[in-house]
């Protein structure tokens, strides 16, 4: 069911309505059901591998809590009688008991998502391998499915457990309501990946009909839709004619394409992110934002600070951390600082457990090359940054550049164009491709073709383009205002009839301007195939 | 604010929201009334005041562009109408009757039988064109669910504005000046045209590598011959002289076969065209795809005999009421051949 389906905004409208009508201590049991039924819906074989993952990480992170209790407990027992060094020598003990059995629920479940996942990826690469070779036996590739969100719910759980054994959270006791933790239906296609230390409070508490809350959450569910309809599906278009024969579309072509799909990318993944937080605050439940204006970012790093925050605050938490604080890391740590002095030997580590980081989120967006080579691009832009910082302190210095309004739209300009380059990986099918793509911006030499007209052969009329520009604007204008505060409360304060125009004008925009129905090619939410 | 404040304010929003979403989709959706006529035929039966119809057609272009009502109804006096729209499927056929039974009962359903050839819908503007004029009915609502191809919603035939709200680009005067009314196109659900395109070049049937109609096409006529069973109509199979799409022997076998099977009355015009005078030359407009007002004319008097002297459908000329309501028809009728005479440059004699 995709979230712009007519059965998806039913199924939601009947969730909504029942939801404030039974009685408050039913309404997770309600999502519960709902959330397994959205999911029964996509395919009834999906249920299999989310079950498996709830029911392991449930009765993992009870085994491990019940394991810390009892350890707690025989400590306090025996707080008299048991000397330091025994005490030590038994929550070592125990601990290690912890570590293997969450290592080896992470590992069966990562083992799914790898065999479900990457299995072709593997057989492709081998196969590769064995042609480089001169072999001529090639391996078959086999026909798994993917479920749908598997990579998002995975990585909840995952995250979960990983709480539990750290103690920052307790085990959720009801398997039911953990189940409901991990399925919970707006978030489990496309994120964010919530922590169940923010989600299950407001998940599980019973709610109230708040007309405010309602209201918002619709209002935030009809944005989503004006980005995903208006901007994301018509631009769509237009990036697939171009990545589609790149002996066609190279040059400009190539540069026009990466800008579209930079912007469709955010209004399609966003605008899904709008949806998701809409429903569940419509449902009284709050969900962490994924964004905050990434493109106003005026470096790397500062846009990977506010794109796909959940993604990027779990790779910082269960991978950055654990393998920069791992034994072996610190053993690296002390080897550099041993042969290349204090100050590589500080960064050296930090930035090896990056390129893990890297490697991960690169290999987490698809079983492709295109992807892991786009997370290592990131990784060198974002090191290489780092190691220029002391020279753009030293520029800085000494122009007083960064102050300025002009400087300041001059990285974020740039910024947004490197963030181009790097998603060209994401839209071409492999990494020659993108390569290719890439270099004929420089040498095709088409650039006067735009004043040909050139736009005009990719599927998109002049009609698209207003409809397009139009939307863009918009989608500036209130990232603009959302600098000062939320939009929503700003337009809740004015007078009722501003605010109902105001509104009803944004559904109107989106019947009249969304590219949806008969003649349009419908397309699933980008993120929904992670 | 008070809980009454509150009613009142949402209960005006609402009526507003409504109300202005209600004009835009009156203003979006296709109006047919120039051009692409042929979306407007379906709804036009619901504006006839007096639908006691002795005789009703139903069926695609070979129906509704092949018979001049007025010829019946001048000649034999018969009160008849064509439900007919654009490649009518089958069981939009089926549906279409079912919708007609709702208001009355004729005395003999007139089905072209060239639709048996499609098994399932082929266009969804084809689907539109003929679903949309229908009146909410459950014979509209099982209409468009036998109908509805792959990539279509039935939420998009509730709320129209859904699948043309892109139309706003296209509007035109006629979509404000036809917004709540439109205009009528067919004289009794017959589509007239005076010009004349002789049949020349008619296209051989290429080779099919089955010649078997669909079960579905099947099992909507045997339901369209049950339901007139039931309701005591004799249902008439006809193939119109249509040189094309092509009429295999193969298919006209078949039909043959089925009529005899179910004791019904089968004609197929194309084996009497001498019979009943058509020239290809002079009596089509398109070739000899469908008939002109000349040819429709020949028809009309060749099948009003059948139905007036075989199957007794009574004349209705002494009638008061019934002649006239005709009266005003014939004039219409005389009027549009006299603006499509001067309109095509055609010499009355």
């Amino acid at each position: 069911m995709l979230f712009t389906s007519y059965e998806f905004i039913g199924f939601t409208a009947i969730l909504l309505f029942v939801y404030y009508l039974i009685p408050q201590k039913y309404q997770w049991m309600l999502l519960l059901l709902f959330s397994y039924i959205f999911y029964y819906m996509a395919d009834p074989a999906y249920l299999i591998y989310i079950l498996t993952t709830t029911i392991t990480i449930y009765f993992t992170a009870c085994l491990i809590e019940k394991n810390a209790d009892r350890q707690s407990a025989f400590l306090k027992q025996h707080k008299e009688t048991l000397l330091r060094d025994e005490k030590k020598a038994y929550k070592d003990g125990q601990k290690r008991i912890r570590r293997r059995t969450a290592g080896l629920c992470i590992l069966l479940n990562i083992g799914i998502l790898a065999a479900v996942k990457y299995t072709n990826f593997l057989i492709g690469n081998v196969n590769g391998m064995l042609q480089a070779f001169g072999q001529e036996k090639q391996l078959s590739f086999v026909s798994l499915v993917l479920p749908m969100g598997i990579s998002f719910y995975t990585f909840q759980a995952i995250g979960y457990l990983v709480d539990v054994y750290r103690g920052t959270v307790r085990a959720e006791k009801n398997p039911l309501k953990f189940a409901l933790f991990v399925s919970f239906f707006p978030q489990l296609v496309q994120g964010p990946i919530s922590r169940f230390g923010d989600l299950s409070k407001s998940l599980y508490e019973k709610h109230s009909f708040d007309s405010k809350a309602v209201c918002f959450g619709l209002q935030r569910i009809l944005w989503g839709f004006f980005k995903k309809l208006v901007i994301a599906d018509r631009i769509l278009t237009g990036v697939t004619t171009i990545i589609s024969d790149i002996d066609t579309y190279n040059g400009v072509y190539a540069f026009v394409g990466m800008v579209f799909y930079t912007l469709e990318l955010y209004a399609d993944f966003s605008g899904g992110i709008d949806i998701t937080i809409g429903i569940a605050e419509a449902l009284g439940i709050t969900v962490q934002e994924n964004f905050n204006r990434p493109y106003f970012s005026k470096s790397l790093k500062e846009y990977w600070r506010r794109w796909h925050i959940s993604m990027c605050s779990w790779f910082r938490d269960y991978i950055f951390y654990p393998v920069s604080a791992s034994k072996a890391m610190q053993k690296f740590s002390k080897f550099a600082r041993k042969h290349w002095g204090d100050s590589i030997g500080k960064r050296l580590p930090v930035y090896a457990a990056t390129f893990i980081v890297w490697f991960a989120t690169g290999i987490w967006h698809g079983a492709n090359w295109n992807f892991i080579v786009w997370g290592l691009a990131n990784w060198c832009v974002l090191m290489i940054s780092e190691e220029l910082e002391p020279a753009y302190m030293q520029f800085h210095n000494r122009f007083h550049l960064d102050k300025k309004p002009a400087y300041k739209l001059f990285q974020t300009a740039r910024t947004f164009l490197l963030v181009c380059c790097l998603n060209m990986f994401d839209c071409y099918s492999s990494v020659a491709e993108t390569f290719r793509a890439f270099g004929t911006m420089f040498t095709a030499g088409n650039w006067g073709v735009l004043r040909e007209g050139a736009l005009l052969n990719l599927g998109l009329s002049m009609l698209d383009y207003g409809i397009l520009v139009f939307g863009v604007i918009v989608l500036l204008a209130v990232s603009l205002v959302q600098r000062s505060g939320s939009v929503r409360e700003k337009i809740g304060r004015k007078p009722y009839p501003i605010r109902v125009c105001l509104w009803f004008g944004m559904f109107l925009l989106i019947i009249l301007l969304g590219a949806y129905g008969v003649g349009y090619d419908s397309s699933q939410f980008i993120y929904n195939r992670f | 604010m008070n809980k009454g404040e509150i009613i009142f304010k949402t209960g005006i929003t609402l009526v507003i929201v409504v109300g202005v979403l209600y004009l835009l989709q009156r203003l979006l959706v296709p109006k047919y009334v120039d051009g692409i006529v042929e979306g407007a035929f379906v709804a036009e039966y619901y504006q006839e005041k007096n639908k006691e119809f002795d005789v009703v057609f139903i069926g695609d272009c070979e129906v509704y562009e092949n018979f001049s009502l007025v010829t019946l109804w001048e000649e034999y006096g018969i009160n008849s109408y064509i439900r007919g729209s654009a490649e009518q499927y089958i069981w939009q056929s089926y549906y279409m009757l079912e919708d007609t039974l709702n208001y009355d009962t004729p005395q003999v359903v007139v089905f072209n039988v060239q639709s048996l050839q499609f098994n399932e819908s082929q266009s969804e503007a084809y689907n539109r064109m003929t679903l949309e004029g229908m009146k909410w009915s459950s014979a509209k609502v099982k209409s468009i669910l036998a109908s509805m191809k792959e990539d279509e919603k039935f939420l998009d035939y509730v709320f129209p504005i859904l699948r043309y709200h892109t139309r706003w680009s296209e509007l035109t005067a006629d979509d404000f000046k036809y917004m709540f009314s439109g205009k009528k196109v067919t004289h009794n659900g017959y589509y007239m045209r005076v010009d004349v395109k002789p049949a020349e070049n008619v296209p051989v049937g290429r080779m099919l590598s089955d010649y078997s109609f669909g079960d579905n096409a099947w099992k909507y006529l045997d339901k369209m011959v049950e339901l007139c069973e039931q309701k005591g109509i004799t249902l008439i199979l006809i193939k119109a002289p249509s040189l094309y799409p092509y009429w295999y022997d193969e298919w006209d076998a078949q039909i043959k076969d089925y009529a005899e099977e179910k004791e019904l009355l089968y004609i197929n015009f194309l084996q009497l065209i001498d019979e009943i005078g058509i020239d290809y030359n002079t009596d089509t407009y398109d070739a000899g795809l469908h008939m002109n007002l000349s040819g429709a004319e020949k028809l009309s008097v060749y099948l009003g005999r059948i139905l007036s002297e075989e199957l007794n459908v009574p004349d209705r000329r002494n009638e008061d009421d019934i002649s006239r309501i005709w009266e005003q028809k014939i004039i219409d009728y005389e009027s549009e051949i006299e603006v499509q005479y001067e309109y095509y440059g055609i010499n009355k004699e």
